[in-house]
């Protein structure tokens, strides 16, 4: 077996449109400078050179204007990419995918398909202030007819952005901006593993507690694993990777088996991904669990741009670390 | 601009063509409205009648290739297009045989295979579906076009800009066509726009701009025939604007307080179908043959009414079907 590549999560990004837009002529790719430009990120450097004005094209600042065009060319025979640079402007595209994509094809008998994917950047850890760290996957995920992904590293990214664009429905991918210059090892170029939708990972198994984790909180739950691992607890670490469709399996295996369950996200815990976790496991474990679950969340509040204060909102190793003692201690 | 184009009139199979197509639609409406008078229809309904020449001169003159996008008022533009009455009047009537499965009513009637993309419940949207329909025939090299119909009061909405201003910088093959009816839900023109006519802010977006008479089905035919020529040829897009009347409410049971008593007895004499009758003898057409014509449209909706109501309700294994293109969600 040769060697796996090593890639930035960005550069994932980059091969999965590349591969995807070479093996199907009906993929395009359209957002605010993804063409010539080759994007904010770098992440879609080369694309214009290699497909040409059709096929990856510039828009103006329009989202709701050019997320609807996109659903229009999905209806009829495209199947569009769609990037937002920051998942904090889906609030400006929410008819096209909240009344439109992911519902046109009840509304209209099962007639058409909705083959969409958008991929944004989102989340903290980059100093971005208000509009630019949100996490909103819980908003998205309660719409029926979305699915929506959290790839955390370089080989979910490649996985399931390439899983997302030959999928029949439209897709939300929420990509952390903290990660994108993180490394990870990714098949080889004529692999063409692909990542599942609807899959969670074990990150890291264990046997004390369910730490299960959304989006870039992978990293921080791992980091946490690993310092409470010197204290002898096993924590298994989950990384969720598809918020919708959900993986309650792999869940609700892992929580029969610990009895401990503790969610770790960088959005706020009221109605979100967390409390959905938390709602499936209570209502379908059978046994008491060992403690009471957790949610490991921000405060209630807009995320600051401010350094130390960003700091101390999103959870971090410690502050995983000492819930989880918390949880075992009791 | 207003159009003035020299009126040769058509020969006199298309001149029928047209009768046809409006004497379909208003009988489609008078049923609708009777049906839903007597409670057999649930939801809400918004009805064309007075706009028959707007629906049938647009989608007269468009080829099978071609596409639309439709508005809540969209029932004309489905029948014009080719849609079927009985499938239409089931979905009205929340029979299985509808087009959305008699889950979806009148404001998602769509007939993807006649090019019908949708009828749509928010206002603006069939703008911007309908520039990326355009987008996906642009992109696949096809000869035909697309008409967005949409109404004044869509004008003043973001997407209208956002897809117009797409439009004419990607030079897509579209017609945007606005049914000026005089109100937008329950309040006049003047508070939505601005400037006497919607069509004047093409000079903006740097397209043709044309005013028709809506009343004249002859006059709207002979417009859009030319603007999707123009588009089909490459030449880009054109906003025509049909200055027509709604008969009725914004919806079936409107007191519509905000039209005068003298409009609310009178506003019925503005009729494109009276209108074409009393230029029979001008345009060479034989009142007996006009008359023929009427009488088998009106019978043809007849009969599609009563096979509408012939047919089952959907069964409640349809409440979760066509939500995703595969299987449904865990």
């Amino acid at each position: 077996m040769r060697p796996m590549p090593s890639i930035k999560y960005y550069q994932a990004l980059t091969r999965a449109l590349k591969e995807e837009m070479t093996r199907d002529e009906s993929v395009m790719l359209l957002g605010e400078d993804v063409g010539p430009s080759g994007g904010i990120f770098a992440q879609t450097r080369g694309l214009h050179g290699a497909f040409g004005d059709l096929r990856v094209r510039d828009t103006p600042i329009a989202e709701n204007g050019f997320v609807s065009a996109a659903v229009g060319a999905a209806m009829t025979g495209l199947r569009p990419v769609v990037e937002i640079g920051f998942e904090d402007f889906l609030t400006c595209c929410m008819d096209p995918l909240v009344n439109q994509a992911a519902k046109l094809r009840y509304m209209l008998g099962g007639q058409v398909s909705v083959p969409l994917l958008l991929y944004t950047f989102g989340g903290g850890g980059v100093n971005a202030g208000p509009q630019h760290s949100q996490s909103l996957a819980a908003w998205f995920a309660h719409v029926p007819g979305l699915k929506v992904v959290m790839p955390a590293t370089p080989r979910d990214v490649l996985g399931l952005v390439k899983s997302s664009i030959r999928d029949d429905n439209p897709v939300l991918c929420l990509l952390s901006k903290k990660l994108i210059g993180t490394s990870g090892e990714v098949e080889g170029a004529d692999d063409e593993t692909l990542v599942p939708l609807g899959r969670a990972e074990i990150a890291r198994p264990g046997a004390d507690v369910s730490l299960v984790t959304i989006g870039q909180m992978r990293r921080a739950g791992l980091a946490a694993a690993e310092q409470l691992e010197a204290e002898g607890i096993e924590a298994e670490v989950i990384d969720l990777r598809s918020i919708s469709p959900l993986d309650t399996e792999t869940l609700l295996a892992s929580v029969e088996k610990t009895g401990r369950l503790a969610v770790v996200q960088e959005s706020h815990a009221p109605c979100s991904v967390a409390a959905e976790v938390l709602a499936v496991a209570a209502e379908r474990i059978e046994r008491p669990l060992r403690a009471r679950p957790r949610r490991i969340a921000p405060p209630f509040a807009p995320s600051p741009f401010t350094p130390a204060l960003e700091k101390a909102y999103i959870p971090d190793p410690p502050r995983i670390a000492e819930t989880i003692r918390r949880m075992v201690a009791t | 601009m207003v159009s003035s184009v020299p009126a040769s009139p058509p020969p006199q199979e298309e001149i029928l063509r047209l009768f046809r197509l409006m004497c379909e639609i208003r009988a489609f409406e008078l049923a609708v409205v009777a049906g839903y008078k007597e409670g057999e229809m649930p939801g809400f309904v918004h009805v064309s009648l007075g706009q028959e020449g707007a629906a049938a001169g647009a989608c007269g003159a468009l080829e099978p290739g071609d596409l639309i996008t439709s508005t809540h008022r969209g029932h004309g533009h489905c029948l014009a297009k080719g849609a079927d009455p009985g499938r239409m009047m089931a979905e009205l009537h929340a029979r299985v045989d509808g087009y959305g499965k008699g889950r979806s009513g009148s404001m998602h009637i769509a007939d993807v295979a006649a090019g019908v993309l949708g009828a749509n419940g928010i206002v603006g949207q069939s703008m911007g579906l309908g520039v990326g329909a355009a987008l996906s025939l642009q992109v696949n090299g096809r000869k035909s076009c697309v008409v967005a119909f949409f109404g004044e009061g869509a004008s003043g909405s973001g997407i209208a800009h956002e897809a117009m201003n797409m439009a004419a910088i990607w030079r897509l093959p579209i017609v945007f066509f606005c049914e000026s009816n005089r109100y937008a839900e329950l309040s006049p023109y003047e508070v939505h726009v601005s400037l006497a006519n919607v069509a004047d802010r093409a000079a903006a977006y740097g397209f043709p701009g044309i005013v028709v008479d809506g009343e004249d089905v002859l006059a709207v035919h002979r417009a859009v025939t030319e603007a999707a020529m123009r588009a089909r040829d490459g030449g880009g897009p054109t906003l025509i604007e049909a200055k027509t009347y709604r008969w009725h409410g914004h919806y079936e049971g409107d007191p519509q307080a905000y039209k005068t008593a003298e409009e609310r007895e009178n506003g019925h004499s503005l009729d494109p179908i009276a209108r074409l009758e009393e230029r029979a003898g001008e345009l060479g057409v034989a009142p007996a043959a006009l008359a023929k014509v009427r009488a088998e449209a009106e019978a043809r909706i007849t009969e599609a009414v009563a096979w509408a109501k012939e047919q089952q309700g959907p069964a409640l294994s349809l409440l979760d079907e066509d939500v995703y293109a595969d299987a449904p969600h865990a």
